[in-house]
């Protein structure tokens, strides 16, 4: 348990969230490794989006623990504290600042300070502009970079949050389905992206799309009803008679 | 024989009869002589004396003395006194004299003489056939305190029939008792349980009076016992005072922020023009009772029932064109929607201000609203306890409408998922355009009841529209009950806090209060929760 | 084509400040040099007059930063334009010194007339006038940081803020007209006789103050343009448009509200002590909520979010007010209530938003 925590970069232990009485997460535990990437499925409602509230301030926990990096406790800190931590999410709803251009968009996430008074006296340095180019190239972005974000379509911007994310140069990223409103090509590119940077930062991706969480290939975890039903490989878990019956269907 | 008899008879009762008189008369001439002096302390007694014994014109008397209308005659020492129409009257017999009478000189008093008077006065009515007499004079020798009217008192207390008048009695022999230092100690500690009983403000000045310079330990303790009864009861009562006055506020408010509970809470508009649809309903009043004025003023006090309906439907119909002409442009943009109401809001004073002038209106009270009942010392009045039912009333038909019509339960379909409602077939803009109108008919509801209390003027909306704001958000925007609940502890609050802190700062406190509470819960007392709520 | 746009944007701040800087010129040079019999001639009431719009434009100025580039929709910047202007009321008052009715060599009349023996605490020091200036920028500051604090960290937004700000302004009314808070209660502070020495009524006061007034207004502009043009100013712009997830990227948004909230304050109050010697008086009126939301409509006519709007939108509202008061006054109400709903219904980015829109659209075509 304890050597759980101190290699974990994500760690959830016995965490319950309900709403009106209604329980979103029950005893939920699990725990994510360093560089480790992590695939979550799960029926809806069974309280995935709900996780990454969690883990990301924007829900406090009824109880349970949630760490972060071996020894930070989340459930005390506000979202931005959390962001700054080095926890970044992409939302299942693509959020973009629609108003501002896919560059500008880049820039706000771009790691560096983030206090009121650098903003008002930092505009964009060398390092910034390479990271944004570099963003870009892999967003496939560029032709695009002065267009207002809220004209982009539904899968360019799911590409902008993805850039975003990774501009933000996180240790952890928090992916709620990135492949909704995506061509199959563009699909598999997510998944090689996602791999490839695995590794350096820990990834947990929630999915419904079964092919992209094969690609994948790692470690699958199910929820259901906000607890885990099943964890293992891809075929451990689809060959999971509890998850064949509560999502996957025979 | 018979005859004789019958002579026998008569003689005798005539003899008798003139005794008895000539009895009385040469009694009655003693006494009334000794006001027929210029020695102050002479006239003192006689006046007591007089109050004491048994002559018919001695209440006659000593009004005319009090009244500078007495004089003596100063060969003969015989009293004359000039009835109110200004005729002489012979005091001793009670009746105008045979001829004029001369060499008259006035019976003068002085300030201890006087007091004398109205103690003797007071002591005489206790007789009196009115009960209610009776117990005026009571309270003024509870006030006077004169110790002559002490036998008087003990023996109309004995005699005393009415429960109400003898326990008056009883008060004031024990406001005598209680600071007459030569009194038996009993008497006192018994007077002083008796004031305890009564109860009021007077009886605790009297009872804190009591020291160790005019009473034994004994009395100084059964005195201080009683004066902390009484403290504590005048605590209690000035609590359920401004517990009272606090529902009344509370009732006003809810008023006011009823129909806003809705445009706002429910429909998410900042209807900023609230306030005037208050002022309509205001108006509407006005021209209700001036017309009955008019043309029917036996109907006057019907002015408010007629109302009612009227000013509903007055102001419900200038919300529906307000929202059919603007608001429905702008739903989910609440911040513009403050803004265009703002501009509606100051046109309609401008209209009002053209149509009935920039100064107040009078609005007339109906019978069953003026007047007090005083329960022991609680005072309620009629006008605030009709408008405390009254708002009640509103609360309850409202949340019938929410819960129990079609319409409440269109309406609860539109607020809650716009779009499925819409694919539900309900026609979202009829329900809209119908909420808005039953938010401003409330509203002008609202306006009937608060041109009994408030000045009807083009500004009236104005003086309500911040506290409505503040009470619906305050009680959880979207929950009827929340608004009850705000508007009541605001009300409450207030009131408790007046006291206190005075009128001004208090409301300046509040203010300071809500805005803190407002941070701490931005979404009030009975937040919605939900993942709709959130954008 | 991103730096054609700021190039365009700059060349019209530019245009806005030259034309102050020729407004702050002329208008005294025609009031003062020129003989009254002059077509041309300016008379000292209206140099105060334009003085006056200018202020309010500073006050527009400030709202506009707030609200339009931040979301905040403030309906209790008065509150702060008020305190700047009895801060600068004080020490006007105590310039007066025995010169007053009761010739009190310390004490304002009408501390003198409500029989008070000392000066107050609150007005130690305001025969200073840099200890005055000072308190001009730090009173609605101060109350900008304490109500922003916490205002913006428990997350109050919309609607919510805009009413709690209503009820700042309505709370410090309520406590202004009261006499024994020391500031003149119902009366306000009035009969001013100078400032610095210089006698307030003549011209040449006057027509300085105007031109100080166009100076701080350009300063003002600048500040603003250059804190919306930064980096930070795009921030403020991303809470505006997606408050929570400008959290999730981790920028602390109470700090960026508190900090612009803070500054607009401050800009509010210098206006406000810009306004108070050129109108000669200053009362609580100032608080009421009603001023609060008409300077709300001068940033909405002019356009939101476009800062030279805002002040445009002022003074443009203001000449309105000033010319249908004199002519119809029973239609000043109708008119400014039409102004509010045709503003929101057919003029959402006000005028000058919809001119810039304009252009824009125009400067789209030749780069997509
Ligand atoms: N703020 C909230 N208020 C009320 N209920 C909520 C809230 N957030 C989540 N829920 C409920 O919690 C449950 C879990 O929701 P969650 O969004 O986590 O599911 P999910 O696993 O992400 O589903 P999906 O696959 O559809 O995205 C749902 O029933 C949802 O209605
Ligand atoms: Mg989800």
């Amino acid at each position: 348990m304890t050597t759980d925590l101190t290699d974990s970069i994500l760690y959830l232990d016995a965490v319950s969230v309900s709403f009106d009485g209604f329980k979103a997460l029950n005893d939920l535990s699990f725990v994510v490794g360093r560089g480790e990437l992590r695939a979550i499925i799960g029926p809806n409602g069974a309280g995935k989006t709900t996780m990454m509230d969690v883990v990301t301030g924007k829900t406090r926990p009824d109880k349970g623990a949630v760490v972060f990096d071996g020894s930070v406790d989340l459930t005390t800190q506000d979202e931005s504290a959390i962001a700054s931590l080095g926890i970044g999410r992409k939302f299942q709803k693509p959020t973009v600042f629609d108003y501002q251009t896919v560059e500008d968009n880049l820039l706000l996430a771009v790691e560096g300070p983030r206090t009121a008074f650098s903003s008002l006296f930092g505009w964009r340095s060398k390092v910034t502009a390479y990271q944004i180019y570099e963003a870009l190239s892999i967003i496939r972005l560029g032709d695009l970079k002065y267009r207002l974000a809220g004209s982009l379509s539904h899968g360019q911007k799911q590409w902008l949050e993805i850039g975003m994310l990774l501009a933000q140069n996180p240790k952890l990223l928090l992916v709620d389905e990135p492949v909704a409103g995506m061509t199959d090509a563009e699909t598999e590119e997510t998944a090689r992206l996602l791999t490839s940077i695995a590794g350096e930062h820990a990834v947990v991706v929630v999915e419904h799309d079964m092919s992209f969480v094969r690609a994948l290939d790692c470690k699958v975890t199910c929820l259901h009803e906000g607890t885990v039903l099943a964890e293992g490989t891809i075929d451990s878990v689809s060959a999971n008679d509890r998850v064949i019956d509560v999502y996957l269907g025979r | 024989m018979l005859r004789t008899l019958r002579i026998i008879l008569g003689l005798a009762i005539a003899l008798i009869s003139s005794a008895v008189q000539l009895v009385w008369a040469d009694d009655a001439s003693i006494v009334l002589t000794r006001l027929a002096t210029e020695n102050y302390s002479e006239i003192e007694a006689g006046v007591t004396a007089l109050a004491a014994s048994a002559i018919p014109s001695a209440e006659a008397v000593l009004n005319a003395l009090a009244d500078s209308r007495l004089s003596y005659r100063l060969s003969d020492k015989a009293i004359f006194f000039k009835d109110t129409s200004g005729k002489w009257i012979d005091a001793a017999t009670n009746a105008a004299p045979s001829e004029q009478p001369t060499g008259l000189k006035p019976v003068k008093v002085n300030n201890r003489v006087r007091r004398a008077l109205d103690a003797a006065i007071g002591s005489m009515t206790l007789l009196s056939a009115d009960p209610k007499k009776r117990i005026a004079a009571a309270d003024a020798v509870f006030k006077s305190r004169d110790v002559n009217t002490l036998s008087a008192l003990d023996s109309v207390i004995a005699k005393e029939t009415d429960a109400i008048v003898k326990q008056h009695f009883e008060e004031a022999r024990a406001a005598v008792l209680i600071l007459k230092p030569d009194a038996p100690e009993a008497e006192r500690v018994a007077a002083a349980d008796r004031l305890g009983q009564r109860g009021d403000q007077d009886a605790l000045a009297l009872l804190s009076s009591v020291t160790n310079a005019n009473a034994t330990a004994n009395v100084i303790a059964a005195g201080s016992l009683a004066a902390k009864s009484i403290s504590r009861r005048l605590a209690l009562l000035s609590a359920a005072q401004n517990a009272w006055y606090g529902l009344s506020l509370g009732s006003v408010l809810l008023l006011a922020a009823i129909g806003l509970a809705i445009t706002f809470g429910v429909m998410g508009i900042i209807n900023m023009a609230h306030g005037e649809m208050v002022m309509l309903g205001a108006y509407t009043t006005f021209v209700v009772q001036e017309i009955i004025r008019a043309k029917a003023p036996s109907l006057f006090d019907w002015s408010l029932p007629i109302a009612i309906p009227l000013a509903f439907f007055v102001s419900a119909l200038v919300g529906l064109v307000i929202e059919r002409m603007i608001i429905r442009y702008l739903y989910g943009r609440p911040l513009e929607t403050l803004l265009a109401t703002w501009g509606v809001s100051l046109m309609l004073q401008q209209a009002v201000r053209s149509a009935f002038g920039a100064n107040n209106r009078e609005v007339g009270a109906p019978s069953y609203m003026a007047g007090v009942w005083d329960l022991n010392g609680f005072q309620i009045t009629y006008g605030r306890l009709w408008i405390i039912l009254f708002s009640l009333t509103v609360f309850l038909a409202l949340l019938g409408v929410m819960r129990g019509t079609s319409l409440g339960l269109r309406m609860r379909a539109v607020i809650q998922n716009r779009r499925m409602a819409a694919a539900m077939g309900i026609r979202t803009p009829v329900v809209d355009a119908l909420t808005f109108a039953l938010g401003s008919g409330v509203a002008g509801i609202a306006g009937v009841a608060l041109s009994q209390i408030d000045n009807v003027s083009p500004n009236l909306g104005q003086s309500y529209i911040i506290d409505s704001f503040l009470v619906v958000v305050f009680g959880g925007v979207g929950n009827l009950w929340g608004t009850l609940l705000g508007a009541l502890s605001l009300g409450l609050a207030n009131k408790f806090l007046e006291p206190i802190a005075g009128a001004v700062l208090g409301k300046i406190i509040l203010l300071a209060v809500i805005i803190l509470f407002i941070q701490r819960r931005p979404r009030g007392l009975f937040a919605l929760k939900g993942r709709a709520v959130e954008q | 084509m991103i730096k054609f746009l700021f190039h365009r944007f700059d060349k019209t701040a530019a245009y806005f400040i030259a034309a102050l800087a020729v407004l702050g010129v002329l208008i005294p040079i025609l009031n003062l040099a020129l003989p009254e019999a002059s077509t041309f001639h300016i008379p000292t009431y209206l140099v105060s007059l334009w003085g006056k719009y200018l202020a309010y434009a500073l006050l527009a100025l400030a709202l506009d930063l707030v609200w339009g580039y931040c979301g905040i929709l403030s309906l209790g910047h008065g509150a702060f334009f008020a305190l700047g202007g009895y801060a600068m009321g004080m020490y006007l008052m105590r310039q007066i010194g025995s010169r007053g009715v009761y010739a009190d060599p310390i004490l304002p009349d009408f501390m003198v007339f409500l029989n008070w023996k000392e000066l107050p605490i609150t007005w130690y020091f305001f025969d200073h006038f840099v200890y005055a200036i000072a308190m001009v920028i730090l009173v609605p500051s101060l109350l900008a940081l304490i109500f922003g604090w916490f205002a913006f960290r428990s997350r109050v937004t919309g609607v919510y803020l805009s009413i709690i700000t209503q009820s700042l302004t309505y709370a410090l009314l309520l406590a202004f007209f009261r006499n024994d808070m020391g500031f003149g209660g119902n009366n306000g502070l009035t009969d001013f006789k100078d400032i610095l020495g210089f006698s307030i009524q003549a011209p040449t006061t006057r027509a300085i103050l105007f031109s100080i007034t166009a100076l701080m207004l350009a300063l003002g502009f600048i500040v603003a343009r250059a804190m919306v043009a930064s980096r930070f100013g795009q921030v403020l712009a991303s809470i505006r448009d997606a408050e929570s997830r400008t959290r999730f990227l981790g920028y602390r948004v109470e700090n960026y509200k508190l900090m612009v909230f803070v500054v607009s304050a401050a800009m509010a109050g210098i206006a406000g002590a810009l306004y108070v010697p050129q109108v000669g008086i200053i009362n609580p009126s100032e608080f009421a909520p009603a001023n609060s939301i008409e300077a709300v409509i001068w940033v909405a006519v002019g356009g939101r979010g476009t800062l030279i709007g805002a002040a445009i939108g002022a003074v443009l509202v203001n000449f309105a007010k000033t010319w249908l008061t004199g002519t119809f006054p029973d239609f000043w109400l109708y008119g400014l209530g039409a102004l509010f709903i045709g503003v929101t219904l057919f003029l959402p980015k006000g005028i000058i938003g919809t001119l810039t829109a304009r252009f824009n659209s125009g400067g789209k075509g030749d780069t997509a």
